[in-house]
């Protein structure tokens, strides 16, 4: 007979009001919490009967909600924060400070003038989450950034990821100040010189390590993986996924180290990518990792990146192609590479996620799959197709007869629905974009993304946009694949958990499950939808521990 | 030493769809590298696997070779990847880069070109004489297949050996029929000459003479190649006086059979040109003044049909 052991104390929060997600008992007023997870939920009457416990009066004016779990995001959006916001939007940073949108690129040159004061000769100025696509056509120079500093290299990443503005100095550190440039990402001005633009990684990628950037900074260094931590607690995220890292033994380290410290407030979700490995050693390489899985990092998952982006015209679209004509674009991974991690990764139990925008990437994605499934019967694998963004009927209805997941991008309508509309795909594919009243219907199941840093990171907003479809402009795009409120608030918390195999431990508050709660101000289902954004967010619980946004 | 011709280091462009034979192609050239440093640049080590035998030790992202060759993966930073290459002591003196299965060779090329110290000579494709047809007409990849075609400056069509001579027919009249001028070399398991790939080689005076020597390499590994009616013959070609350079690349332009052809001529204008044909593109590059004493000379690879010419040793 096992010794009886001693008992971990028991926690009741008391709530305004809980929103369980757990359609047995929706809604509670109590929670019991002890090690770390959840007793159950329910009338503190109900909880009582759990033993000797203290009541935790704090969250009596909050509403909780399960800790909320963004499905696709990157820990660069942490490791942003070394350097300067450029957007066009207001934006928090991990500290909770708030950046004022710059809607001018003579405001974007003012905030790095701020930025660059009392710096060093010749110290980098670095901004980020650049968008001129909201200033009226005007692109901009390096004799703009030339305005920031005319010694120091200056360089300002563009929010989509793909394009760098550098200033005359960084341009000349790097080589590129020269005529003869025959490059279409090396934009030339009057003078037969680069302007400064660099548009795509073979223009970037030189000129990153004389403004500053160096690769680790993609990969999430300690600074990072902190800030990170912080921007979660701020959107009541308590699972976060890194969508694609190297994963190397040392980036594995770091990361087991940080999450496992007593304060970090986050379980990760790093997945492997299959890029740079073969299939058969990128499953075993996942296989070897999961084993190295703990409370508060999850591994073992692949990420395969299939085609390029929309507003980059990298994607892979079907018949008629792009709206204004542009070739199609390019495969990210040979259908061979695909084929093989799916049917390797299958045999092996490890789950892949795969990166389609363009719907012939997501035809691809679907043949490579519907082949290697026959080959290996894999109940339950929850393969699943992130972006998807282009995605129609009937591929949902392959998806589901598949057992794949989707998660969908929605927040991507918001920033970049107006030039879908108007130049990549046109109105009506635009309209049909992220489509997740059609996963739903077909039966597909769904979370919705931010990919942060791309997009901030907030699921409510993020939930805001699939509830509404508006687009930067206002514009209602879409209408008809508006989803609900209870819909998209479970496609944050469950849904996102289930496309990580993790719905068993997290995603609602319910006997078993982690004690992992978003803590409200407001509660999300009964403000008006269109209003779901500004849903106020106190913090976190997190495994039982509580963490305060501010 | 160093001249100043060879302060630009040469590339190549390896094209091609996933399982043609671009990697053995590369090993074949690794193998027959003659002492030459070679630097294998490989899109991304997950799609190709350099013969064991060759490798010699892994420092970081670079794996050793034997004979001082080198491999590194460039992944999405190509230009980076080949400053860094080109910056090695001692530095590469033929650079190759093999593109990824699914990238565009032109592109590439346009890429590396981007990076100073190196001259892109030409792109070459490798088909799988067996699947070629069937991916260029495929789905998903039949327009990235196509491309990789036309974007080449002459194609290699591999595994030859394993298709009959009427199939083998079929596969050139098809290729001949969208592509006319790209010149197509039959192979079997990647055996194609240096010398084809790299053009001829500037070697030490053999003969007396005490001046450097454009020469083409040994020919020897043409023996591998499997056709026997495909044969191909090196010349010299002197120039004594100036040449008229636009009517010279013209001549070469139409000038049948031609594969490779690596020289110098000294042009009207009292200029020395380094002057190359790689299959169907035909170029000049100006040569600093000093570069470079002696007799104009044109080193010349031609493919015959047999019977014609001599045989290659």
């Amino acid at each position: 007979m096992l010794a009886p052991m001693a008992a971990d104390p028991i926690t009741i929060f008391r709530a305004r009001r809980i929103l369980t997600m757990n359609p047995s008992r929706p809604a509670a007023t109590h929670v019991a919490v002890r090690d770390g997870r959840i007793l159950g939920a329910g009338a503190l009457d109900e909880l009582r009967g759990w033993g000797a416990h203290t009541l935790d009066e704090r969250f009596a004016e909050q509403v909780l909600m399960p800790g909320l779990v963004e499905g696709h995001s990157h820990l660069m959006a942490g490791s942003l924060w070394h350097y300067t916001y450029c957007g066009y939007f207001d934006l928090r940073d991990p500290d909770g400070r708030l950046w004022a949108g710059a809607p001018t690129l003579d405001a974007v040159v003012a905030q790095l003038q701020r930025a660059s004061a009392g710096g060093a000769d010749d110290a980098p100025i670095v901004g980020w989450g650049f968008d001129p696509i909201y200033f009226d056509g005007r692109r901009c120079t390096r004799h703009d950034l030339d305005r920031v500093s005319a010694t120091r290299p200056v360089g300002v990443l563009h929010a989509s990821g793909h394009i760098l503005n550098v200033n005359t100095a960084a341009l000349q550190r790097a080589g590129f100040l020269r005529s003869g440039i025959d490059h279409p990402a090396f934009p030339l001005g009057d003078d037969g010189l680069p302007t400064g633009e660099l548009k795509g990684p073979e223009a970037m990628l030189p000129v990153l390590d004389h403004v500053g950037l160096n690769r680790s900074f993609l990969s999430g260094d300690e600074f990072g993986i902190r800030a990170f931590g912080k921007l979660c607690v701020r959107a009541g995220v308590t699972t976060a996924t890194d969508l694609a890292a190297t994963l190397a033994d040392a980036e594995v380290d770091t990361q087991l180290a940080i999450t496992g410290e007593a304060s970090y407030p986050v379980r990760l979700v790093p997945l492997l990518r299959l890029i740079g490995l073969k299939p058969a050693e990128a499953v075993a390489r996942a296989v070897a990792l999961r084993e190295r899985s703990t409370e508060r990092l999850s591994l073992g998952r692949i990420k395969v990146v299939a085609d390029g982006s929309i507003q980059g015209f990298s994607a892979r679209l079907r018949w008629p192609g792009y709206f204004n004509g542009a070739r199609n674009g390019l495969w990210y991974t040979a259908p061979e590479a695909m084929s093989e991690c799916y049917a390797l990764a299958l045999q092996h139990g490890v789950q892949v996620h795969t990166h389609t925008n363009g719907d012939e990437a997501t035809d691809l994605a679907l043949d490579c799959m519907t082949q290697a499934l026959a080959a290996q019967s894999a109940p339950d694998h929850r393969f699943t197709l992130q972006h998807v963004q282009l995605a129609d009927a009937a591929q949902f209805r392959r998806m589901k007869a598949l057992g794949l997941c989707v998660n969908l991008f929605a927040n991507h309508h918001f920033y970049w629905g107006d030039q879908h509309r108007a130049i990549t795909v046109g109105p009506e594919r635009a309209e049909r974009m992220n489509a997740c009243a059609t996963a739903l219907r077909e039966g597909v199941p769904l979370a919705i993304h931010s990919d942060a840093p791309i997009t901030p990171l907030a699921p409510l907003f993020t939930a805001w946009c699939a509830v509404n479809r508006r687009t930067a402009s206002g514009h209602v795009l879409g209408a008809a694949e508006r989803i609900g409120v209870a819909d998209a608030l479970r496609a944050i918390t469950l849904g996102a958990a289930y496309t990580l195999k993790l719905d068993g431990e997290i995603g609602s508050i319910e006997c078993g499950k982690r004690a992992d709660f978003c803590v409200l101000e407001d509660d999300p289902t009964t403000v008006d939808p269109a209003a779901l954004k500004d849903v106020r967010v106190w913090g976190t619980v997190q495994g039982g521990r509580v963490f305060p946004a501010a | 030493m160093t001249s100043t011709i060879e302060a630009t280091v040469p590339a190549i462009v390896v094209g091609g769809y996933l399982g043609a034979g671009k990697t053995t192609l590369v090993n074949h050239l690794l193998r027959h590298a003659d002492g030459q440093r070679i630097a294998v640049l490989v899109n991304d080590f997950g799609e190709v696997s350099i013969d064991a035998a060759l490798i010699e030790g892994a420092d970081g992202d670079v794996l050793a070779l034997a004979g001082g060759c080198i491999c590194c993966s460039f992944g999405a930073d190509l230009v980076g990847t080949l400053q860094r290459v080109l910056g090695r002591e001692p530095p590469p003196q033929q650079l190759v880069i093999e593109c990824s299965g699914v990238g565009l060779p032109a592109a590439v090329a346009r890429s590396a070109r981007l990076a100073v110290g190196l001259r892109v000579d030409g792109v070459v494709t490798v088909l799988d004489a067996e699947t070629m047809q069937t991916l260029a007409a495929d789905r998903y990849v039949g327009d990235i297949v196509r491309q990789q075609i036309a974007d080449a400056d002459w194609l290699v069509l591999n595994k030859s050996d394993l298709c009959d001579a009427a199939a083998l027919a079929a596969r050139r009249a098809w290729l001949a029929a969208h592509w006319p001028a790209t010149p197509v070399v039959d192979a079997s398991r990647g055996a194609v000459s240096p010398a084809l790939m790299f053009g001829p080689r500037r070697v030490a005076p053999t003969d007396g003479d005490d001046e450097p020597d454009w020469a083409p390499r040994p020919l020897r590994t043409m023996a591998a190649l499997p056709r026997a009616d495909e044969r191909f013959t090196h010349e010299q070609r002197r120039f004594e006086a100036p040449v008229d350079l636009a009517a010279l690349l013209q001549a070469l332009q139409a000038e049948p059979d031609l594969m490779r052809v690596k020289g110098w001529v000294r042009a009207l204008d009292g200029r020395r040109y380094l002057v190359q044909v790689v299959g169907r593109r035909v170029s000049a590059v100006p040569l600093p003044a000093a570069a470079l004493p002696g007799t104009d000379r044109l080193s010349v690879i031609r493919r015959v049909e047999p019977g014609v010419g001599e045989a290659c040793a």
